[in-house]
């Protein structure tokens, strides 16, 4: 359905535009329908800019998006793209204007929508909408934002994509500021949205999360993809000295940090694996950077990276030895 | 015991009338504990951590006393909590990152600092403890602008303990960062411990899993009271309030899986703080709730360091 | 939210105190005149009068009722300030939002002309322009004072508006399908009401100050009677050195009082508008 074809985004920064800053660069997946591809990576990976360039909030500046084939930037009618696309975001609390009720936003969709819908129609449609992500229209219709719960902000904000029957939503982040006790009901809503045949890019930076709901998974650093394929292969089996480093930093519930093959050894380990791009035999290069190492499991070079990967796994282990020193 | 708080009440002045933020709370943290604060928004951890540095102008002490290493801290005269900060009780701020003011270099910035907390020249062991926490100390000629998150938060981490003070608290200092300094950043606290560095420590957090990787003992809030206290392995393993239970069971983890194990979150939203219904205020989210949790459970220990605040903990 | 500000509004002294000095000034310059019999340049008394309870202002050299000048002159000060500050209002608004929400090319254009006529020398080439005009009323006094006060207000709305810009609130009404001058108006605008009302009693003050200062040298309306003016005539005809300070005192007060009420009530709103600025 939603596919990226090398994909990137150079930002002109310094005075007259002098400098410029590669942001994402040639990266290219799919989300198809009913299907949750998590978009894993720390700060700066890109991550949130192609969620932004999929919403068309963000230009693309090489590569192409496309929906069902068609380049989503030759849909000039932007009202008709985001029938189909939405996105929630971060931080619940900042996407509602303060000055105006809550319940504004869906009055917003109406408005541009379903200029024509009945006001008793409308209401039962957004009670629907309320109740399809648990929330009782009684307790959020008419409230001010600051009177209402960031969970319930932020599935008042998923109600508002369901009510427009998308078949995407790019979720940036929309679990990292709710609380622990509501950001589960929040992810399984999003499970159950797939359930309905919606495909999902969900942005994250955090592993447990994009590990629990999607179906595949996509890493991402310094703007281009390290590893991806599906959530079991990459997760049990990272052939990505970068992914390693990541799933080992992972703060885990039941295992510590200590309890794990000793740090350094883990990172050594990585350091000494052979890259995985390059052992991989020629023909199974179909992508471009990347070796399709088992069935649609995908892994870049490590080389240029590897620097790069170990450094990261060095400066923990660094940290750690010191520490322990 | 090197803090011992009771029955601490804190409110906060709000146009609508006084937040009971935190409301009546005892604990103690032991010589040479990393004690985990863990919470939800609005369940008073930060307010505790910061009642214990400093009141800010909407925050009132209503009530009850700190006492640190036998001394009582003054902590609703800010005057005179002036000899303890930073000295006996220090804290690493949230947003540490933007602590540093960004045209100074870091050495002018921590010098003057020292100055004017009255510190006879410290440069070598600051040095030192920089080299301590993986900086070199080349960072003191560098202004903020140029060092990463992690590397900022270590600085600031470094000059809050320069006076080895008795208790250190951390407050969300994890949360702005990523996977892998997050864990430099834990580590470097747990070093902090271990090197003697500060006694105990005060690890505030609404990251549980976080804060177990190097906590001692966790301390769960809950709607400005406290609701259980035990060391971090048993909390996670075998939480008794039913709040830490739907808690920990509500958080996912590398390897689960939707599709295996639908967790659930915990229905409802706390109690407001304006004007709190009485006794146990995790009643109405509570499957175990009966008629005597309308009446406040104490904070009792039902095992040898685990405190819990339910009627049904046995 | 709304109730709030109005909680703090009533119980702020300054904002009080300069709303009712507007207020009653206001009042006093458009019903005023409709009291008076005569137009405000008719000979209707004895020559150089002092107050008296005909003339309650007295006379001028020439038997003019200063009181009634004095209604008339607070009517087309207060059109010039209501005017001029519209007019500059809103071109910076415009301005403003539009070179902070589009950003870019946009952006860098429209700064560069805010910066132009920003340094323009104001006063001068309102002289030079005004005295090149033959015929000179209040509305065209408030033009020019309109089409040369805004940049600064420009400026500043554009960095609230770029700020504004990147909420997800915006984002999120793009992804409604909203067109971009009703995100503007309707999201943005909103949010910065207070900061736009009080760019706007700024603007309303400085262009009646303006407009005093140009009708003082000589360069104000021809066709009607302002403060300045009167001001103007005041000195021209040596009121001060003939003792005659009923002539002046009235509408430099005047001026005085309307601009420092003005000022009074922006530090006030800007105490009710800002949590910080609150007395706890």
């Amino acid at each position: 359905m939603l596919k990226l074809d090398g994909v990137s985004k150079v930002y002109r920064v310094g005075a007259f535009g002098g400098r410029a800053l590669t942001a994402v660069s040639g990266v290219g997946f799919e989300v198809g329908e009913g299907e949750v591809v998590s978009l894993i990576g720390e700060s700066g990976s890109g991550k949130s800019t192609i969620g932004r360039m999929v919403l068309r909030l963000t230009r693309v500046s090489g590569g192409t998006i496309t929906l069902d084939g068609k380049d989503i930037s030759s849909i000039r009618d932007r009202k008709e793209y985001y029938r189909q696309v939405q996105g929630v975001f971060q931080d619940p609390f900042s996407c509602f204007n303060p000055v105006f009720r809550a319940d504004r936003v869906f009055a917003m969709i109406k408005e541009q929508y379903f200029p024509g819908a009945g006001a008793r129609e409308w209401r039962k449609r957004v009670e629907d909408a309320l109740e399809s992500v648990r929330l009782d229209p009684g307790n959020v219709l008419g409230k001010y934002p600051h009177q209402l719960s960031g969970g319930q902000l932020q599935r008042m904000l998923i109600a508002r994509a369901v009510l427009l029957d998308i078949r995407l939503l790019v979720a940036d982040e929309i679990i990292s500021m709710l609380d622990a006790s509501t950001r589960i009901d929040v992810l399984n809503l999003l499970a159950d949205l797939r359930a309905r045949g919606l495909g999902i890019l969900f942005v994250t930076h955090d592993l447990s999360l994009g590990n629990y709901v999607s179906d595949r998974t996509v890493v991402l650093r310094d703007g281009k993809i390290a590893e991806m394929g599906p959530t079991p292969l990459v997760f049990g089996d990272p052939r990505h000295p970068y992914t390693r480093s990541l799933l080992a930093a992972v703060p885990r519930l039941h295992t510590k940090w200590t309890d794990l093959p000793a740090d350094g050894t883990a990172a050594d380990a990585a350091e000494d694996l052979p890259c995985a791009y390059h052992e991989a035999a020629q023909e199974s290069r179909t992508r471009p950077g990347l070796a399709e190492v088992a069935d649609g499991h995908f892994v870049a070079c490590s080389g240029g990276g590897k620097a790069a990967g170990a450094a990261l796994a060095k400066k923990t282990l660094a940290k750690n030895t010191k520490e322990t020193a | 015991m090197a803090l011992k708080v009771t029955d601490l009440r804190v409110y906060y002045r709000t146009l609508r009338g006084e937040v009971k933020a935190l409301d009546g709370v005892t604990f103690s943290v032991a010589d040479g504990e990393i004690m985990g604060l863990a919470g939800e928004s609005g369940s008073g951890k930060s307010t505790l951590a910061k009642s214990l540095i400093r009141l800010d102008g909407r925050m009132r002490h209503a009530g009850g006393t700190v006492e640190l290493d036998g001394r009582e801290l003054p902590i609703a005269d800010d005057r005179a909590m002036d000899e303890f900060r930073f000295r006996e009780v220090s804290l690493i701020p949230q947003y540490s990152m933007s602590a540093l003011n960004p045209t100074r270099k870091i050495g002018k910035m921590v010098g003057e600092l020292l100055a004017a907390r009255g510190v006879p020249d410290g440069t070598a062991e600051l040095e030192r403890r920089l080299e301590l926490v993986g900086l070199s100390k080349d960072v003191l000629g560098r202004y903020p602008i140029e060092l990463s998150g992690g590397m900022k938060q270590r600085v600031v981490m470094v000059v809050s303990t320069l006076l080895d003070p008795s208790l250190l608290i951390a407050d969300e200092v994890t949360s702005a960062l990523d996977v892998s300094s997050q864990k430099a950043v834990a580590t470097t606290l747990l070093g902090f411990r271990d090197h003697g560095l500060v006694t105990s420590m005060m690890v505030v957090t609404h990251d549980i899993s976080l804060v177990y990787q190097i906590a001692d003992t966790i301390l769960v809030m809950y709607a400005g009271r406290l609701a259980e206290k035990a060391p971090a392995e048993v909390l996670v393993t075998a939480p008794r309030h039913p709040y830490t239970r739907q808690l920990v069971a509500a958080l996912p983890e590398v390897g689960v899986r939707y599709e295996d194990r639908r967790l659930t979150g915990i229905p409802g939203n706390p109690p407001s703080l304006l004007d709190p219904p009485g006794g146990c205020r995790f009643r109405d989210r509570c499957p175990l709730a009966f008629e005597q949790c309308a009446e406040q459970p104490p904070f009792a220990e039902v095992a040898p360091g685990h405190l819990v605040a339910c009627w049904k903990a046995e | 939210m709304r109730s709030e500000a109005l909680h703090f509004a009533l119980r702020n002294r300054k904002l009080v105190v300069g709303t009712v000095v507007i207020t009653v000034f206001l009042v006093a310059g458009v019903v005023g005149p409709m009291t008076i019999g005569h137009k405000p340049a008719d000979y209707v008394g004895p020559a150089m009068a002092p107050p008296s309870g005909e003339f309650w202002f007295g006379t001028t050299t020439f038997g003019q009722d200063v009181f009634a000048q004095f209604l008339y002159g607070l009517r087309s000060t207060f059109l010039v300030g209501v005017l001029g500050g519209v007019l500059a209002s809103v071109v910076g608004m415009v301005v403003g939002f539009v070179a902070g929400y589009r950003g870019g090319w946009v952006d860098e254009l429209l700064t560069m002309v805010t910066n132009i006529v920003l340094v323009l020398p104001a006063l001068v080439v309102l002289l030079i322009v005004n005295a090149y005009l033959g015929v000179r009323s209040v509305g065209v006094q408030a033009l020019f004072i309109g089409l040369t006060s805004w940049p600064w207000a420009a400026r500043a709305i554009r960095a609230q508006t770029f700020s504004l810009r990147s909420r997800d609130f915006v984002d999120l009404a793009r992804l409604s399908g909203v067109r971009t001058p009703k995100i503007i108006l309707r999201e943005i605008a909103p949010n910065m009401s207070s900061y736009l009302f009080l760019t706007f009693i700024l603007l309303f003050g400085s262009a009646i100050l303006i407009a005093a200062s140009l009708d003082f040298i000589g360069l104000g309306p021809t066709d009607s009677v302002s403060l300045g003016l009167m001001l103007n005539n005041a000195a021209r005809w040596s009121a001060l050195q003939l003792g005659m300070w009923w002539w002046f005192v009235p509408p430099g007060a005047g001026i005085t009082a309307i601009v420092g009420a003005l000022y009074v009530m922006n530090v006030g709103l800007d105490e009710v508008f800002n949590p910080k600025l609150r007395e706890m």
